[in-house]
């Protein structure tokens, strides 16, 4: 079924990307089945169950967006254009060895981009509701979770069972307990770990095939930084203001902004977008009737700005500033991004309202407004 | 003891010495290509007047800011300009600085910075945008200013200066009068600065920077802030001011 031969580039590969390569060869020659995923929207368990791995593909690169350009214009989000440029040169393992990729149709760039990215690699697209309010919302959601069931079953040739579902929820919840376990660390003043940190470990934990590593290596950082903590070791300085990061996905701008932030006298102490807290904090009922109801309830519960309304959003980030003590939010907005440029007019209005300094950054994942940006968020820093 | 304070900017930088909370020396050099080498003929033209690192306090700001080795301190630009404001106005109010590389908007109350905006890469509504025009039209900036004061509205539309600067090459290849042309470039800024300003809105502003003497300019935003705009010769000074009063702190 699935073809194992490296892209032809393969040799001008730098080693950590050569090393990628090559688990993700070994692990598809081992019988190990693929999926790459893009969204938090993609009901994970359903994966899982099927004994499929799971790696998230979201692009947080400049380096395929050049690529990405022969055939996407230009005026178009980063991540759209950097996840589209590494199917279409070759150059990540996990969307090379994908044996399918899971969309769902969250803004319009995405929804188009899948189109051309199933030329590429086959893909299956989710349909999800334009907003979580109407009564049948629930039910459009769970039939576009049933279906891709079934277009899994099909594909992998396997059955998924109820039993595998909920054992399946058991592990993500374990997951999602220990990542907002470390999330929670951002609480005590000053925080255990620095943002960027946290920021780095998840990234890293998309990349692994197996979930149990994942849960592993995410909790042994938690102990370790209880305990340097508990010691009286302190990473951060008690002065460092404390930062909220709202908006669009961060993962291309750790270094751009997330390290700006924390070299210039910050410390990001809640990471709010859709990887963090307010994403991970939804749990799912393992003893729930029907259990794959309760998958896709969970699911549809995230708060996205492709969402009409999304009033969850805000008051998910009030509650988390005042669970974090935020002296000040920052808002990415990712270039081209519609949804969240336009809500973060709500999102600077509730945030002023409460007398916290706000202050929006609309970048991409290139480095020419870097002088601007370090500028700009120094002198927020500055007026904390 | 000497306050020394140090804006390298992305064309001009700007020195202001203060002594004893008074303003005692001011300095304007080119940036020129290397921030560096300006910051050391800052050192020599200050050591001239007899202030050294043995009698004086630095603290850096601008772009160059980490260019100045002998600077004890450095701090951003929007801070500066919002303390530097404060000392000159002594006002409540939206600060505007129109500066090489980028325009800014700080919202100043009782002395502090409570709020700011700054243009995102593009250099439409900023200086840059004008020294690219002025060339253009082989005009100096006052004199752009002056001949803008006798034009009848002629509208630039592009907000990109490499395609205004287009429009520009073919209003002169219709004849359009430089005068026209002159009022077309200089609206183009207001508007772009104004878009970028409303972000920050006051009943009053201060602008400082390279444009502070412009009439014309200073005109031209009160009438589109629908509000007053004041200014005066040391706002040039405004970062160097307020980076010279941080050596306090």
């Amino acid at each position: 079924m699935a073809n194992h031969d490296l892209p032809k580039l393969f040799d001008e590969f730098v080693d950590a990307r050569k090393n990628g390569f090559l688990a993700a060869k070994e692990f598809k020659e081992k019988g190990g089945k693929l999926a790459g995923t893009l969204c938090s929207y993609t009901p994970q368990e359903v994966l899982d169950a099927g004994g499929i791995a799971s790696v998230g593909l979201c692009g947080t690169s400049n380096e395929t967006i050049p690529d990405a350009e022969k055939v996407l214009p230009k005026n178009l989000c980063p991540l759209i254009k950097s996840t589209y440029g590494f199917a279409y040169s070759e150059k990540c393992p996990y969307t090379y060895f994908s044996d399918i990729i899971v969309g769902e149709t969250t803004c319009d760039g995405k929804k188009k981009m899948y189109e051309l990215l199933n030329d590429i690699k086959e893909t299956h697209i989710l349909h999800l509701p334009q907003g979580q309010d109407r009564p049948y919302a629930k039910d459009i959601w769970y039939e576009e979770v049933k279906l891709l069931k079934e277009r899994l079953e099909e594909k992998f040739n396997v059955t998924i069972t109820e039993d595998d579902l909920r054992k399946a929820v058991r592990k993500r919840n374990e997951l999602r307990k220990v990542l907002c376990e470390m999330y929670e660390l951002q609480q005590t003043c000053p925080p255990a770990m620095r943002g960027t940190e946290m920021m780095l470990a998840f990234q890293k934990g998309s990349f692994t095939f197996d979930l149990d590593q994942q849960i592993e290596h995410i909790r042994g950082l938690v102990e370790e930084a209880k305990k340097a903590y508990a010691a009286g070791e302190r990473i951060v300085p008690a002065s460092a203001k404390r930062i909220l990061i709202t908006g669009c996905p961060t993962g291309g701008v750790i270094q751009k902004v997330g390290m700006v932030v924390e070299n210039n006298g910050g410390v990001i102490v809640c990471l709010d977008d859709c990887s963090g807290e307010r994403t991970r904090s939804l749990m799912i009922d393992e003893n729930a009737d029907d259990i794959l109801r309760a998958i896709s309830d969970r699911y549809l519960d995230i708060h996205c700005s492709v969402m009409t309304p999304n009033e969850g959003r805000m008051e998910n980030t009030k509650k988390m500033i005042e669970k974090y003590k935020v002296d000040g939010v920052i808002e990415v907005v990712l270039q081209a991004c519609h949804t969240f440029n336009v809500e973060s007019a709500k999102m600077r209005d509730m945030v002023e309202e409460l007398g916290i300094p706000y202050l929006k950054l609309e970048t991409d994942y290139s480095t020419t407004d870097s002088g601007q940006i370090e500028t700009r968020v120094a002198a927020f820093i500055e007026i904390l | 003891m000497y306050q020394v304070g140090i804006d390298i900017g992305s064309s001009a930088a700007k020195v202001a010495v203060l002594k004893e909370g008074d303003i005692y020396k001011t300095i304007l050099v080119d940036t020129g290509f290397n921030s560096r080498k300006t910051a050391d003929e800052i050192y020599e033209k200050l050591a001239d007047a007899g202030i050294t690192t043995d009698n004086a306090f630095y603290v850096a700001t601008g772009y160059g800011r980490i260019s100045v080795p002998y600077a004890q301190k450095s701090m951003t630009e929007i801070t500066c300009h919002g303390k530097g404001a404060w000392y000159l106005f002594e006002k409540n109010g939206t600060v505007i600085d129109i500066g090489g590389q980028d325009t800014k908007g700080i919202f100043l109350k009782n002395g502090r910075v409570m709020k700011f905006v700054m243009n995102d890469k593009c250099s439409a509504g900023t200086g840059k945008f004008l020294e690219i025009m002025t060339n253009r039209l082989g005009l100096t900036m006052e004199e752009l200013s002056e001949l803008a004061g006798r034009g009848t509205p002629t509208i630039i539309s592009s907000m990109c200066t490499v395609f205004a600067e287009s429009e520009v090459i073919s209003l002169i290849g219709k004849g359009t009068p430089r005068e026209d042309i002159a009022y077309g470039v200089i609206e183009s800024v207001v508007t772009k600065v104004v878009q970028l300003i409303s972000q920050v809105p006051s009943d009053q502003y201060f602008l400082t920077g390279g444009l502070c003497e412009d009439p014309y300019i200073i005109n031209r935003l009160s009438h589109a802030l629908e509000a007053p705009v004041e200014s005066m010769p040391l706002a040039r000074y405004a970062g160097a001011i307020g980076a010279a009063l941080m050596a306090e702190e």
